[in-house]
């Protein structure tokens, strides 16, 4: 056991756990912010993807203690109050998401793939999010949010 | 009550409201629910897939740290509960019954696939759980399994009862016309192909959570279901011998489903079983590879095909001969998923005199089988598409030529075939069009023949799919070995100030009923969609309604909260020619108003309802006050959506990589009640046809190891593998149901495998191959395009 502290969502947070605790563990189960999702065990699924230090970050894929110090944002943490984060905004206008349980790890992702390269293409984005697996939506619309996400953050 | 602006009504593609909650992390999935003093329990699974268990020692566990139970299958059946049972029977050939085996919740003497469930460990937390289930000694003795399907019969006997193997050897048509319809035929087209097994793999992975009530003695356990309300009767009735009443089960949101969250599965069980033996709540979550290994996988059949044509290449009879893997237990709808909904489906869109299907179901040491998108009806449509496209090869005629002279003419309706079904209405040739005009075929040569320049083997193929779904009527299903009825419910519930509560017997896991639903709502009472609220999954809220699943949720579930709308107005109607002082006849409801007709008296619905709750002005003497309705409605036939989808395919011979270049789809759904989200659906069903044709594949080795048991073996479709798609419609009304409607949450994945697979064919018969198994993998492809090189050296 030993103590962790980072930002999260803007707020500190401070911890005891237990040295093999998993981000995502720790996230879903000390904090209790439940958007962060597990589809997997071998890091293929990508529902757990957040942002650490502006990266984003399969959860599952690391421990809570290399996390200590830093700033992660999950999907509770994008909107402004009742205000939709753009991209939030273009899955929900474009169909993005049908049974919602990859779709935070996908927002999270696209987020990290648009601010990078704002003149995102159809190609670029369906390369970019390889390692997130939907079931429901066969991609097609979310590779359109994705486009109308990255047109209102400014591509 | 807001004032009526815009009414976001039927046919409009409404943005869904459901979103919200997902897209702020604020979904509320069974693992994201937690009790004070819950207990985590964890499975130990069998490593072996058929095997005696000689002795189970728990000491060591049972002492563990935090552990606070450890059971195994003779705990279980010291309380008396039952497992699972079979929902559908059919009769066999011989006279006698489907046989139907026990399925213990935990193993009792043997195990017969590698996951089958030997104990049980509940710790104060997951990792002591699964530290102290390692402690836990089992002495197998070891037995010859079995697992390839099509040889089951010679094999090891896996259950007492069920003699060679085989669940059930059923027929379905005339053996003996269909036999001298091949014998006299100008051409016999013969085929044998193979359905690939799929896991369903929705992302969720299933879950429980199971507490116990010693006050009241009773229950509430929270599942990743898709029909709670069955989910209770099994349950109670079947496995506890409780009454209903003391179980509530709740379904909240569940993360897809796909015919794989259908089914009572023992871990749910065994959860109940467990929060009242260790007196705290108990909860389960899958890991990805539990899933893998213990949710019920789909297909997984052999079909050996026979068409048979006269001299103007008109279809005169259909043979098929089918083995299929339904696993070590029977699953509540494994049997019904090959038969009623294969056999019956063997007519596809065609006018074929005389057809005839035998089905042998057959038991392995593999995870059960049941429905998975699509359940059976895919594997019918496959079968008849890959012979249509083999046969219109082999007499020189164009694909979509050949199925136009032999589907079912329009004025052909109410058509009759020959396995079972009345088909209500259709109109083929339209969607065919449609589609072809979609993709632009008349110029595909041109495409090729470009692609050849490049290096490239470009192919297109289509299917023309039909599908039943929304199965009914409950007296015809109880004929065909349903053992439960197939109406729905729903419950319409108009509060005081005119908001509306619907409560449905359907549930959404990702279907969007929330929006589809509360747009019939609002269409037919002319309010704002904001004030429906629509309710779902939870048995205290909702009356005992069948779930989501066969894509029944719009043409029963939905017709059902159309009939009870129909009874508010009705009432409302009533209510209004009082306060009008007006015969009830000379009332007409408009846009959300009742109206004296002819007059400018009227009564907003609002005002209806506030009458009806605080009736000081009211017809008490012939009118009970309140507004709120009740409907079960029992369809009276299948509703029978129709498309054609056509694929273009572009081959790397270097590679063999097989891309899906265009993809056009041309459905016939019905009438629409919000085309956005049905387009969704359209583009999921794709993606799951294209994921089994090019690259999923339940892979079991000969000691019955499954070898495709994570998301690094089994390929399941990326963004990258997949095109946009093109999605059109036709629309021919259901007749039978008021809302016109089908259904279309399979037909993606029924339409695509077969128009796939025929593509592949196409861009390779150049090179003279004329067969391609499922999945068109790379290695598969390219040994194809060596193979034919190496031919035509020769």
């Amino acid at each position: 056991m030993g103590e962790i502290s980072l930002k999260l969502n803007g707020k500190l947070e401070t911890r005891d756990v237990a040295d093999n605790t998993l981000l995502v563990d720790f996230i879903r189960e000390h904090i209790g912010l439940t958007g962060t999702h597990v589809g997997c065990d071998t890091s293929q699924c990508g529902a757990c993807v957040i942002h650490l230090d502006g990266v984003s970050v399969k959860a599952c894929t690391m421990l809570a203690k290399q996390a200590e110090g830093s700033e992660i944002v999950t999907i509770e943490g994008l909107a402004d109050g009742d205000e939709l984060h753009p991209m939030q905004q273009a899955f929900h206008e474009n169909h993005g998401l049908q049974c919602g349980f990859c779709t935070p790890g996908m927002v999270m992702s696209a987020i990290e793939m648009v601010t990078k390269n704002k003149n995102i293409s159809e190609d670029e984005i369906r390369k970019g999010l390889e390692g997130n697996i939907c079931r429901c939506t066969g991609y097609h619309n979310i590779v359109q949010s994705v486009k109308a996400g990255a047109a209102k953050m400014g591509g | 009550m807001n004032e009526v602006t815009k009414i976001d009504g039927i046919g409009s593609s409404v943005r869904r409201t459901e979103d919200k909650k997902f897209l702020t992390g604020k979904g509320r999935y069974t693992d994201d629910i937690n009790r004070p003093g819950q207990v985590q329990a964890y499975f130990l699974r069998s490593d072996v897939a058929h095997a005696e268990i000689k002795s189970i020692d728990t000491k060591a566990a049972q002492s563990a740290p935090g552990v606070v139970g450890v059971f195994t299958g003779s705990d279980i059946a010291a309380d008396k509960v039952g497992g699972p049972i079979c929902g559908w029977v059919v009769p066999c050939r011989d006279g006698s019954s489907t046989k139907e085996p026990p399925h213990p919740l935990l193993a009792q003497g043997k195990v017969r696939f590698v996951g089958d469930a030997v104990a049980v460990v509940v710790a104060e937390t997951m990792e002591q759980a699964k530290s102290a289930a390692e402690l836990i000694d089992v002495d197998y003795n070891e037995l010859t399994p079995v697992v390839d399907f099509v040889s089951a019969d010679k094999g090891a006997q896996i259950h007492e009862e069920v003699p060679n193997n085989c669940y059930f050897d059923w027929e379905l048509g005339d053996e003996s016309a269909t036999n001298k319809a091949i014998e006299s035929a100008a051409k016999v087209v013969k085929l044998s192909v193979r359905n690939n097994r799929l896991v369903p793999n929705a992302m969720e992975p299933r879950s429980a959570l199971a507490e116990y009530d010693s006050l009241d003695e009773s229950y509430t356990l929270h599942t990743t279901s898709q029909n709670p309300h069955l989910t209770r009767l099994v349950l109670a009735a079947f496995m506890f011998a409780i009454p209903e009443s003391k179980l509530r089960v709740i379904a909240p949101d569940v993360g897809g489903g796909f015919g794989s969250k259908i089914y009572v599965y023992i871990e749910e069980a065994v959860c109940v079983w467990a929060s009242k033996k260790i007196g705290r709540p108990v909860k389960w979550t899958a890991d990805r590879t539990q899933a893998f290994l213990t949710d019920c996988h789909g297909r997984d059949h052999v079909n050996d095909v026979q068409l048979a044509l006269d001299e103007n290449n008109k279809i005169i009879g259909l043979r098929v001969d089918t083995v299929c893997n339904l696993g070590a237990y029977l699953s509540a709808f494994s049997v019904v998923v090959p038969t009623i909904l294969h056999g019956t489906l063997l007519s596809g869109q065609y006018d074929i005199p005389t057809i005839y299907t035998n089905v042998k179901g057959m038991a392995t040491n593999t995870v059960n089988v049941d429905a998975y998108r699509g359940a059976g009806r895919p594997e019918a449509t496959y079968l008849l598409e890959r012979t249509m496209e083999t046969a219109a090869k082999e007499v020189g005629m164009d694909p979509a030529e050949f199925r136009r002279i032999n589907f079912i003419p329009k004025d052909a309706f109410p058509y009759q075939t020959q396995v079972a079904l009345q088909y209500d209405i259709g109109d083929y040739e339209p969607h065919l069009d449609k589609a072809m005009e979609m993709i632009d075929y008349s110029n595909f040569e041109k495409r090729r023949a470009e692609a050849a320049k490049r290096g490239m083997y470009r192919g297109i193929g289509m299917s023309s799919y039909i599908e039943a779904c929304g199965l009914a009527p409950s007296a015809v299903v109880g004929a065909l070995g349903g053992r439960v009825g197939q109406w729905e419910s729903a419950s319409v519930r108009v509060n005081p100030t005119g908001t509306i509560s619907v409560f449905t017997g359907s549930h959404s896991h990702g279907q969007g009923h929330a929006t589809t639903f509360a747009q019939i709502v609002a269409d037919k009472l002319g309010i704002p969609m904001e004030n429906v609220e629509v309710i779902h999954g939870d048995t205290d809220k909702t009356p005992f309604g069948m779930g989501s699943y066969g894509s029944r949720s719009l043409a029963s579930g939905g017709s059902a909260i159309s009939k009870a709308v129909d009874k508010i107005i009705n009432k409302s109607k009533k209510i209004a020619a009082h306060l009008l002082e007006a015969s009830e006849d000379d009332i007409d409801f408009k846009d959300g108003k009742f109206v004296v007709g002819g007059t400018d008296k009227e009564k907003a619905f609002g005002e209806i309802a506030l009458a009806a709750y605080v009736p000081h002005n009211y017809p008490l003497e012939t009118l009970e006050p309140g507004l709120e309705e009740n409907a079960f409605y029992d369809p009276t036939n299948f509703v029978f959506p129709s498309g054609t989808h056509i694929a273009e395919v572009e081959i790397d011979p270097a590679t063999g990589v097989v891309e899906v270049v265009d993809w056009a789809a041309c459905d016939d759904f019905g009438n629409l009640v919000n085309p956005m989200i049905v387009e969704g659906q359209v583009h999921g069903g794709i993606a799951q046809g294209i994921g089994q044709a090019l690259l999923e594949d339940a892979h079991y080795d000969e000691n019955g190891q499954l070898l495709t048991a994570s998301y690094m073996d089994y390929c399941m479709p990326r963004a990258d593998d997949l095109p946009s798609f093109k999605v059109g419609y036709t629309n021919t009304p259901c007749t039978h149901n008021d809302l016109g409607v089908k259904g279309c949450g399979e037909a993606g994945a029924i339409a695509s495998p077969p128009a796939l697979i025929n593509a592949v064919i196409d861009a390779l018969s150049p090179l003279g191959v004329t067969d391609m198994s499922m999945p068109a993998t790379p290695q598969k492809v390219w040994k194809a395009i060596q193979e034919s090189q190496s031919v035509a050296a020769e």
